[in-house]
């Protein structure tokens, strides 16, 4: 029997999902504005619950181990002249897709790290994560090497998703992708420059030279 | 070692944090170890395994608090989802849970034994409380899905109800709840 969707986002605040139930949600979290504004105040809720627990007096050497553990990976990281916001370790070691998942509402869960192409972008100095709304966003590098990491469903029969860079109010296509459950990490396949925008529409299979709709996915002039 | 980061909100210590500032990161520790290691233990009625679970969680605050940042959500609120998460993530692979009473919780350890601050046992009270002004059948099934690490359908299974009696029992009660601290103000006092 489907179930209507929005009525998970209470087990999801409690963590009280499978994780079949809770794949489900959160694609439909991704898109789903409303729960994504209910969720955040059913978490505080939540969270207060964790306050109510019985007090517990941790062991000391928890806080060093932690400290230390924190210490010894920052030392892999290459110091950098001005403050990182992605760095080859973040990259390695965690999921790279909670780049987009902690902004689409997803916290805590572990995803998919197989997503090479955001990886390798993020990993470079200078990158940048440029919002798209509640779908996601566009990983851009120093070099104008971009990868989108959208949260949209599979395209429709017939039809294509079809990425673009625009400049000075002219569109340039940048690759056909379909979409699939879960979080989308589509290569943009022309360099995205300062002031250009990345934008995503759906098109005809095959793509079309020119949007033939408003674009569905926007993203913020990469600066 | 003689910042003083004690006059800061959480949200501020969270963006030292994100610049990889341990001492900060020790701060953060020093205001919700305790809380995560009590919530921890609760779930997982086993110190080491709730001892991984709350290190666990710091390691992923250390590592994506510059994510988080954006979020504009608040810092207690993010790092207590991340523990809660670990311990159900764990509790739920220790299979021979699955067959205990419900009932069986870890002794709870008396308060004054526990060195913390103020703020903190204040809100527990009023958390204790509101819990205390929900229905029964509300708050078996915030406790159950939330202390016990239960899923949706396993509560359903042990309680005999239909799984959208569960759900609904869990939005209601977690809504009524979230107003009650807003009445108590606990909003205000839990930044």
């Amino acid at each position: 029997m489907p179930e209507d969707p929005h009525s998970l986002v209470a087990p999801y605040a409690l963590d009280a999902l499978d994780e079949r139930d809770e794949r489900e949600f959160e694609q439909h979290l991704a898109l789903c504005e409303r729960c994504r504004e209910e969720l955040a105040g059913l978490r505080e809720a939540a969270a207060a619950l964790a306050v109510g627990a019985p007090p517990a007096k941790p062991p000391p050497e928890l806080r060093q181990r932690i400290l230390d553990q924190a210490r010894s990976e920052r030392q892999n990281v290459v110091p950098l002249r001005r403050p990182r916001r992605w760095t080859p370790v973040l990259a390695a070691t965690t999921a790279v897709a909670a780049a987009a998942a902690i902004v689409l509402g997803i916290w805590a869960t572990s995803l998919d790290n197989s997503n090479d192409p955001l990886e390798s972008v993020l990993s470079k100095p200078g990158s940048k994560l440029v919002s798209m709304g509640h779908y996601g966003g566009v990983a851009v590098g120093p070099d104008g090497q971009a990868v989108l990491a959208l949260a949209v469903p599979p395209a429709p029969a017939s039809k294509t998703y079809e990425a673009w860079v625009i400049r000075a109010g002219k569109a340039t296509p940048a690759g056909l992708f379909s979409g699939r459950p879960g979080t989308s990490i589509v290569k943009v396949s022309k360099p995205v420059g300062a002031g250009s925008v990345v934008a995503v529409t759906v098109e005809p299979s095959g793509g079309s030279p020119q949007p033939t709709s408003k674009p569905f996915v926007l993203s913020g002039a990469v600066s | 070692m003689d910042r003083d980061l004690a006059h800061l909100t959480d949200e501020a210590v969270l963006s030292l944090v994100a610049e990889s500032d341990d001492e900060a990161l020790a701060e953060l520790y020093d205001r919700f170890g305790g809380v995560a290691y009590g919530l921890a233990l609760r779930i997982l009625r086993d110190e080491s395994l709730a001892q991984d679970a709350v290190q666990e969680a710091f390691l992923a605050v250390w590592r994506t608090a510059d994510r988080f940042l954006a979020e504009r959500a608040r810092a207690s609120t993010w790092i207590l989802t991340l523990v809660h998460r670990r311990s159900v993530d764990l509790v739920r692979r220790q299979e021979q849970r699955r067959g205990e009473p419900l009932e069986s919780a870890p002794e709870p350890v008396a308060s004054e034994q526990v060195e913390e601050q103020a703020a903190i046992r204040f809100q527990r009270q009023v958390v204790q409380e509101a819990l205390r002004q929900l229905p029964p059948d509300q708050r078996e099934a915030l406790e159950l899905g939330y202390y016990a690490g239960l899923t949706q359908s396993e509560l359903a299974e042990r309680l005999g109800q239909p799984l959208g009696t569960i759900k609904s029992r869990m939005f209601t009660g977690l809504t009524r709840l979230r107003d009650l601290l807003a009445q108590a103000g606990l909003e205000e006092s839990l930044r």
